[in-house]
């Protein structure tokens, strides 16, 4: 009952369709041909990564994946749905410490239960989703930015547990972190392990555990935005009375999406904690937080593909400007007074957030959508994949007016442009013409 | 029971500069519907401005310099960026703030580096006795001045012209606009009066018994998002009364923090945040928000 409404319309809602389209077999047109080729590219490439590159690519990788699988979550909640959340980095403090603390064996001051590892990053996975779901309450009642600031609070709420529970995180210097071992297999240095004459270390392994993880994770949540779930998530974005009108149980939405959220927090918690081998309660802070807000607004609100981009964006910035800051202008090194490469990152990307807003709703996805020139639906899913449009929730007329192109709307003097930007295009459905 | 009363005032004293910088995050929600991430780097820009000039100008010119320019750039994050953002979401502008927080925090805490700096205020660490109570003179001064600070602002929200068109526009923005309130400049005037609010909280905040401006300050700044939305983030009423509420909060658990060893160190510095999370489970709309009625 609830999406009936939408699914009359044909153009209902472009991105939900274009993400099931991507999941449903299709024939070999053109179109699926050419995305088949590009999938498998990016696959032989992923694959071929570790025996080319050198250790540092890798390390950055990896903190790249459990940055996308982080982000990916977040672009749930706050991207699809509308809830602005700082608390991100808790979740991932709480999957990586449950994993810790789950799978060590105890030792000196810091206990351990010594489960296999498989089984705690599962259930670390699942704390997670506890700690969410305990904040359900505040989470399913608080809208938008008013989550943001009670998120807040499991930040410094959260680093302070962090910092006092010893015996679980070590305190102010952490933990080392249990190698991941899968049926056998040690994900770590030893024992020696030489693939096609390349030597298999803890990263090169890692490597393959983190695509996996990732891949798993990004088509999981198509899953959920392409199908009935999304839909009602997005509608909660637009116009939380319409979706309560249409049958969404709003509350319990809103908390179910911070609860799965917070699992896939959690989920890249276990994930960096394996990448760096060692936990510290400093790192889960709120600049942590803000870190993974950049870098979905920056990727692309509201979708998959735009959560992985802005996280290899803004998780390879530092590293890059770290590695070839000799070579840049204006970058110094730590501690020479000038401005350090973590500190350049991070205002770059501060700024690449605003500028995004400014000149580029729809973020580097919507960018890589603007420069091909593609069928009227497409372009209009990129378009949804930012809630950064007025027109949506007052106009009910909007989206399909929008989706016709130009042309087609009979007006005159705006002939054969199809290709227009945004702003227009909302001037045209905020102010359509008399004779419509 | 001296203890207590002395923990009290310090505690009332903090929450009345906790109440000015939530009545300029308050200022700017109601006038322009955006919730002010940057709020705790304007504060750190004013007190920045305090701290490296007044060697050479002198206290109170360096004051008024700094209000100055954290009001400036109030102004010129809402005129650049808040009225040009290409969105009308209030979610994508909170999210814009923050991008304006982070470039402003990194390179004030760049500059500021591991130093601690003085705001050299005439009131250094004299200590007033009250009875059998001691306390700093510079919280004294700080209730003073944040009683007098939003005394007048509640008045001129309610006298003056600027005031009634600010009303307006929180109450329905269009309808202001068409009686010929220049919404440009509600919305612009709104976040300048915030950054100079801010401003004098973050000479409060870096006096004594605290040993100056240095890295921390912003985090202490964080402490009024809790003020702000535990009163209601519509309501001024609401700032001042979260504004205390945390101040005083603070202050008891930190002052009897052996009492309370079993919450572990610097409870007090997380307690506000308890507390929000406390009110907001029973009344999600703050303690004096309004809950906004829907027509459809």
């Amino acid at each position: 009952m609830s999406d009936r409404p939408t699914e009359d319309r044909p153009t209902g809602d472009g991105r939900a369709e274009g993400g099931r389209a991507g999941a449903l077999p299709r024939g070999l047109t053109g179109n699926g041909l050419a995305r088949i080729l590009t999938r498998s590219a990016a696959v032989a490439v992923a694959v071929a990564v570790p025996f080319y590159l050198e250790g540092f690519w890798l390390q950055a990788g990896l903190f790249a994946m459990s940055a996308a699988v982080g982000a990916i979550g977040l672009n749930l909640l706050t991207g699809a749905t509308g809830q602005l959340s700082m608390g991100h980095a808790f979740f991932l403090a709480v999957g990586a410490y449950c994993y810790v603390h789950l799978s060590a064996e105890p030792e000196g001051g810091l206990g351990g239960l010594g489960l296999p590892t498989p089984l705690a990053a599962v259930l670390a996975v699942l704390a997670a989703g506890v700690a969410g779901g305990v904040f359900s309450p505040i989470a399913g009642r608080l809208k938008g930015a008013y989550l943001g600031i009670a998120t807040l609070a499991l930040i410094f709420l959260g680093q302070h547990v962090l910092f006092n529970a010893t015996p679980v995180t070590g305190g102010y210097n952490g933990r080392p972190v249990p190698p991941m071992e899968l049926f056998g297999f040690v994900f770590a240095d030893s024992p020696a392990l030489v693939v096609a004459r390349v030597p298999f270390g803890a990263l090169e392994r890692l490597w393959f555990l983190g695509l996996a993880v990732l891949v798993c994770a990004a088509v999981f949540a198509r899953g959920v935005l392409a199908g009935r779930p999304g839909r009602a998530m997005n509608t909660i974005r637009d116009h939380e009375i319409a979706a309560g009108v249409m049958g969404v149980p709003v509350a319990r939405y809103r908390a179910g999406v911070f609860v799965l959220s917070s699992m896939y927090g959690g989920l890249a918690g276990v994930l960096l904690a394996l990448a760096f081998q060692r936990t510290v309660p400093e790192y889960f802070g709120l600049l942590l937080s803000l870190d993974y807000l950049a870098m979905i607004v920056i990727g692309g609100l509201g979708s998959v593909a735009g959560a992985v981009a802005g996280a290899v964006f803004v998780s390879m910035l530092p590293q890059l400007l770290t590695r070839y800051g000799d070579a840049l202008p204006l970058v110094a090194q730590p501690g020479s007074g000038g401005v350090s490469p973590a500190e350049a990152a991070r205002i770059l990307y501060g700024a690449a957030v605003v500028a995004v807003v400014l000149f580029l709703p729809g973020g580097l996805l919507g960018l890589a959508g603007r420069l091909r020139p593609r069928p009227a639906r497409s372009t209009s899913s990129v378009r949804r994949t930012s809630p950064a449009d007025p027109a949506r929730p007052a106009d009910p007329a909007g989206p399909d007016r929008r989706a016709v192109p130009a042309a087609e709307t009979g007006r005159a003097g705006k002939p054969g442009k199809p290709e227009k930007s945004d702003r227009t295009s909302f001037k045209t459905s905020l102010n359509p013409s008399p004779d419509d | 029971m001296t203890t207590f009363l002395e923990l009290l005032v310090n505690g009332v004293s903090i929450g009345a500069v906790y109440a000015l910088i939530a009545l300029g995050f308050v200022i700017i929600f109601r006038a322009t519907e955006v919730v002010n991430f940057a709020h705790a780097s304007l504060l750190l820009a004013g007190g920045y401005v305090v701290a490296r000039l007044h060697p050479s100008i002198g206290f109170w010119a360096a004051l008024a310099a700094g209000v100055a320019a954290a009001a400036a750039v109030g102004a010129l994050v809402e005129f650049l960026i808040i009225r040009r953002a290409n969105t009308a979401s209030h979610g994508v502008l909170a999210i814009v703030t923050i991008g304006v927080d982070i470039v402003l925090t990194t390179e004030l805490t760049r500059r500021i580096g591991t130093d601690v700096l003085a705001l050299g205020d005439p009131w250094r660490d004299r200590v007033v006795r009250l009875g059998p109570v001691s306390v700093a003179e510079t919280r004294l001064v700080a209730l003073a001045v944040a009683a007098a600070l939003i005394a007048a602002f509640l008045l001129a929200f309610r006298h003056t012209g600027w005031g009634v068109a600010m009303r307006a526009t929180a109450e329905d923005a269009e309808a202001a606009a068409l009686m010929g309130v220049r919404r440009g400049r509600v919305s612009m005037g709104a976040w300048a009066v915030a950054g100079a609010l801010a401003a004098v909280a973050a000479l409060f905040l870096c006096v004594f018994p605290t040993p100056g401006l240095d890295r921390g300050t912003a985090f202490a700044a964080m402490k009024a998002f809790p003020a702000a939305i535990l009163g209601g983030l519509d309501s001024t009423t609401g700032a001042l009364a979260g504004g205390l509420v945390i101040g005083v909060t603070e202050t008891l658990v930190t002052g009897y923090q052996n009492d309370l060893a079993f919450l572990g160190r610097g409870a007090g510095d997380v307690a506000p945040f308890l507390v929000m999370v406390v009110v907001l489970l029973i009344r999600p709309a703050g303690l004096f928000g309004t809950k906004e009625p829907a027509r459809v």
